[in-house]
């Protein structure tokens, strides 16, 4: 059966995705952020996701303000990577997996979440910044090494779905990922965030104290988080900081219990702080038939859990 | 008829998108989004005026886009993301946009953002009521960010989350 092996949660900046585009990754202010995604990309290449599932918001790119789906989920084949404004990001096309995707649809609609369904669809620098970030450059003429199905969740027009609610939804996707017939590992990223706000006269917020209790939440006590209103997240994340209620997507179709591979935090990217994890589920691995590939897979995440157990945190 | 108010107006410099700004700025973000292609955004750059009168705005929001109000076009029911293509029509970045609607400088603003960010700090509350989260964040973790700073053995500091001392 298919399995959730990992989470990862990761911001989305859209700068990132120029710095990678424009070649600037060496410059220092560059260098920086992308030098803490380093291990994340080793981690990545050893642990071979079959897919990941992709929970990420659209940025007035596939969706403008005539239809403002809350859940919608990706069952295409394929999803160009949208213009947004300055030409496609030169990035291939993502490639779906609509027999997993339908799958899950069909599950968690009957689990009562109402999902969209989209057949088509352009995504943004939202879901191609963090697949940078993990699976590192790729050349708009190779391919991204699985393929993926993009969740996206309003979080731009009040309200977005409750913490609670995203963590309920991570929950039925599990039960649906669990209930699917193939062998397939499954890696599920929750992005955006953590602290921001890009709007109004309070414009450059930034709060790394409520990020790091977020992150440390996320890794040991989820059900606190669960509790936070949208106000406290506004209020003290500013008022684009809400779109971290979609990690809580991810954590939710993981094991109560995780283990923290890995963690970075810095700011700022542009106007945002940059927050990053890998949560393994313990009984991972278990998607693979050959003994031996998850076992050594299993060591070497639990040695870089020792070696990176809480990278520090600035600020 | 008067905006309904709501618990986040207490936001101080803050504009949130809801349904109903949504409603009402469905012109504004609808004109921003029609700048996604080169023809309207030379369409729009030869006569601004006359291009806004496709989108039904009011006078209020005509003016405010037509003197890159930005605040002005969050309050009437623009969202960020859809007036940031505007900023890029007129050859801005955004950090130029979000310097425009803090009153800094661009030079300014950019080294708040490496100093760290706006803290949040005296920016939580217009009315001064509203304190730190009992969630997460300031309050939540005082006792933990006090006693960080008293040790001087960090590898212990990551094993104290404020989570087991409620």
């Amino acid at each position: 059966m298919a399995r959730i092996i990992a989470g990862i949660g990761s911001s989305h900046v859209p700068a990132i995705g120029a710095a990678l585009d424009n070649g600037k990754t060496e410059e220092p202010y560059w260098k920086r952020i992308f030098s803490g995604f380093e291990k994340s990309q080793q981690w990545m290449r050893e642990t071979k996701p079959d897919v990941a599932i992709i929970v990420y918001n659209d940025h007035a790119s596939a969706f403008s303000v005539e239809m403002i789906p809350t859940f919608a989920l990706g069952c295409a084949a394929e999803f160009p990577p949208a213009d947004e404004g300055w030409g496609p990001r030169p990035v291939p096309v993502v490639q779906g997996y609509p027999a997993l995707a339908s799958h899950i649809a069909q599950s968690v609609i009957l689990d009562e979440f109402d999902l969209t369904i989209c057949n088509k669809m352009e995504v943004d620098h939202g879901m191609t910044v963090p697949m940078n970030l993990l699976f590192g450059k790729v050349d708009k003429n190779g391919h991204w090494p699985c393929p993926v199905i993009p969740l996206a969740v309003n979080v731009v027009m009040y309200p977005p779905p409750t913490g609670h609610r995203c963590f309920m939804l991570g929950r039925a996707i599990r039960k649906a990922v669990e209930s699917y017939p193939e062998d397939l590992k499954v890696v599920i990223f929750g992005t955006g965030g953590l602290s921001h706000q890009i709007s109004g006269p309070r414009a450059g917020l930034i709060n790394s104290k409520w990020d790091k209790n977020f992150l440390d939440n996320l890794s040991g006590n989820p059900q606190k988080l669960v509790k936070i209103p949208h106000i406290d997240y506004m209020r003290e994340a500013g008022a684009e900081g809400i779109e971290m209620v979609m990690w809580l997507i991810m954590r939710g179709a993981l094991d109560d219990k995780v283990d923290e591979v890995y963690r970075f935090y810095t700011v700022p990217a542009s106007n945002t702080a940059v927050g990053h994890i890998i949560l393994a589920n313990r009984g991972r691995g278990g998607a693979r038939k050959s003994p031996a590939k998850p076992k050594r897979a299993a060591g070497k995440l639990k040695r870089a859990a020792a070696r990176t157990k809480v990278e520090r945190i600035r600020g | 008829m008067a905006r309904e108010q709501h618990d986040y107006d207490d936001i101080p410099g803050t504009f949130v998108f809801d349904a109903e700004r949504s409603r009402q700025g469905y012109g504004i973000n609808m004109f921003c989004m029609s700048l996604m292609k080169d023809e309207n955004r030379k369409a729009f750059k030869a006569n601004e005026a006359e291009y806004l009168k496709k989108f039904k705005l009011t006078p209020e929001q005509t003016d405010a886009v037509l003197k890159r109000d930005y605040n002005r076009m969050l309050e009437l029911g623009g969202n960020i993301y859809f007036t940031a293509k505007l900023g890029a029509t007129d050859g801005h970045s955004f950090q130029h946009l979000a310097a425009l609607m803090t009153g800094s400088t661009q030079q300014d603003y950019a080294a708040m953002m490496l100093g760290g960010g706006r803290t949040v700090e005296g920016n939580r509350s217009r009315s001064g009521k509203n304190a730190a989260s009992k969630f997460i964040g300031a309050r939540a973790g005082k006792s933990v960010a006090g006693k960080r700073k008293a040790k001087s053995t960090p590898k212990s500091k990551s094993k104290t989350r404020s989570a087991k001392r409620k």
